[in-house]
């Protein structure tokens, strides 16, 4: 049986807004849908690297990079971090807009959001296909979990952004690796890691390993 | 040469922003089969309801639009460097309209181009052929298909999989178990059986523009598509990896010939979001998708 059949009677909806308490992270479980309101930021693979290697692993942050480093610890404390390299189109009037943002595969940041977890506070991260041990042991410890949104479903969770209020990094890290600050309304996501250690994606993982095995006769 | 840059702007602009019939129909039978209330099904009605919306808005399905694939063929006399020509300055163009993110970057410097120009990007594959038309067929495959792709080399220990049709039943099982959900399942696998490594991908890709409900030729290979499909299913990976009965929505194998020392099974996965289109000029009048006068 598949694993997603299991879960219904549990499954509940929330509405949370950032910043988001930490009580009210730890309530959510595997399986639970959220509607996402307040400010978020993009990021992805340039961004991560850049935190880890600008913020976190060094004695002390570049001068050149304390005012951006100061607007991040604002945003991202009880905040939530979006894995999305959007399409985007400027305005007439100068400002930006969301046409198409979807979640990118948030595998590849696993080296390094367990420390921006513990860094900034997070209490939540956005993306898809889920992440592994060290950051599902990060949502345990410091109280975030990992949202997954419907890749591909871009024009979808365009509608949900509300507003583009600010751009960092567009020209170092291109269009789609920025620091986008965005303000969403009713984003939908699922609970697919929660604070108490569970892991749809180990789960799934794990089940489909053993089908595997039964269907190519042998043990993998 | 005729300037035709409107019209492959037209055809960017409609692989984009919408799916082929034949892939929306898979994905409404995919939510047919998920029990209600399940995250599975949660996932294909925002996929469905996201697909209608990215048409009507004229919007892209999905924001990462790929890597462009051009999979062009030519009659006698037209000229692919011209070509080529016209399609980068239709690319910059849709681009520039919101069709495509700017998605090429130098490895060295880390810059993105911004137009999605770049060295072996977009990528062409020309092929002149007898009919006295020309065909454009374009693919958009984003990188989390593109990360899960993969290429084994038969025969393959760890699975006991040797060289025979077997062994590739074994590989591509595989390929879709250690995808998970991360390539945008319900995914489209195309195959590659043969080949060097190089041409291996190539065509494997070039297997993602059959229709889903399509027959290969090729009897042995039907068959082994659609035990690839039921069995696929069976490792209920589901939609998005959550869990659920629809893992992949069809597969597609091609053979081609391989050196005596090398036998090479190439899957290609594809996202949900499929998204090919077809322009064809014949007399001067351009069609897509095998529709009738520019339009389906």
């Amino acid at each position: 049986m598949a694993w997603s059949g299991t879960m219904e009677a549990e499954m509940a909806t929330y509405e949370l807004e950032t910043p988001i308490p930490e009580g009210a992270i730890r309530a959510l479980h595997v399986g639970d849908t959220v509607y996402l309101s307040g400010l978020i930021v993009t990021g992805r693979d340039a961004a991560h690297k850049y935190m880890v290697e600008n913020f976190i692993r060094v004695e002390e942050v570049p001068e050149s990079e304390r005012a951006l480093y100061e607007e991040l610890r604002r945003l991202l404390n009880g905040g939530v971090i979006y894995h999305c390299g959007p399409v985007v189109r400027q305005r007439e009037d100068g400002r930006w807009e969301f046409v198409a943002a979807g979640p990118t595969t948030s595998i590849r940041e696993e080296p390094y959001e367990a420390d921006v977890i513990a860094h900034f506070g997070l209490r939540g991260v956005i993306g898809k296909g889920g992440m592994g041990p060290r950051t599902l042991q990060a949502c345990q410890e410091h109280g975030a979990v990992y949202f997954h949104a419907v890749g591909g479903a871009a024009s979808l969770i365009a509608d949900a952004v509300k507003e583009v209020v600010t751009v960092y990094k567009k020209e170092e890290f291109g269009i789609p690796e920025a620091f986008w600050v965005i303000r969403v309304e009713g984003f939908p996501v699922v609970v697919t890691m929660d604070t108490h250690g569970r892991s749809i994606h180990e789960q799934v993982e794990r089940s489909s390993r053993d089908a595997l095995g039964r269907l190519v006769g042998s043990a993998i | 040469m005729e300037d035709r840059v409107e019209s492959f702007v037209e055809l960017i602009r409609r692989a984009a922003t919408d799916l082929p019939a034949d892939v929306e129909m898979a994905l409404r039978a995919a939510r047919e089969r998920e029990e209600p209330g399940t995250a599975a099904a949660g996932a294909l009605d925002a996929i469905l309801q996201n697909v209608e919306l990215a048409r009507k808005r004229s919007t892209p399905i999905c924001q990462d639009t790929g890597v462009p694939l051009f999979y062009v063929h030519y009659p006698v006399g037209t000229s692919p460097r011209l070509l080529r020509s016209q399609i980068e300055r239709a690319v910059v163009e849709a681009t520039r309209r919101a069709y495509l993110r700017p998605n090429a970057v130098d490895p060295l410097t880390g810059r993105n181009s911004g137009n999605n120009l770049g060295r072996g990007f977009p990528v062409f594959h020309f092929e002149e052929w007898e009919e006295n038309f020309l065909r454009v067929d374009l693919l958009l495959k984003g990188g989390g298909s593109e990360n899960v792709s993969a290429q084994y080399k038969l025969p393959y220990a760890p699975l006991k999989a040797g060289r025979d049709l077997e062994g590739v039943r074994k590989v591509v099982l595989d390929a879709v178990y250690r995808a998970q959900g991360k390539g945008c399942a319900p995914g489209i696998l195309g195959v590659a059986i043969g080949a060097d490594r190089g041409t291996g991908y190539v065509y494997a890709k070039e297997q993602l523009f059959r229709p889903l409900d399509d027959t290969n030729p090729v009897p042995e290979l039907a068959a082994l598509e659609d035990r690839l499909l039921r069995e696929a299913n069976e490792l209920s990976i589901g939609p998005m990896g959550f869990g659920g009965k629809t893992t992949l929505l069809g597969v597609k194998i091609g053979a081609y010939h391989r050196l005596p020392a090398c036998y090479f099974v190439t899957v290609a996965y594809m996202c949900w979001a499929c998204r090919r289109a077809r322009m064809e000029v014949r007399d001067g009048v351009v069609r897509y998708n095998g529709g009738g006068d520019g339009d389906v």
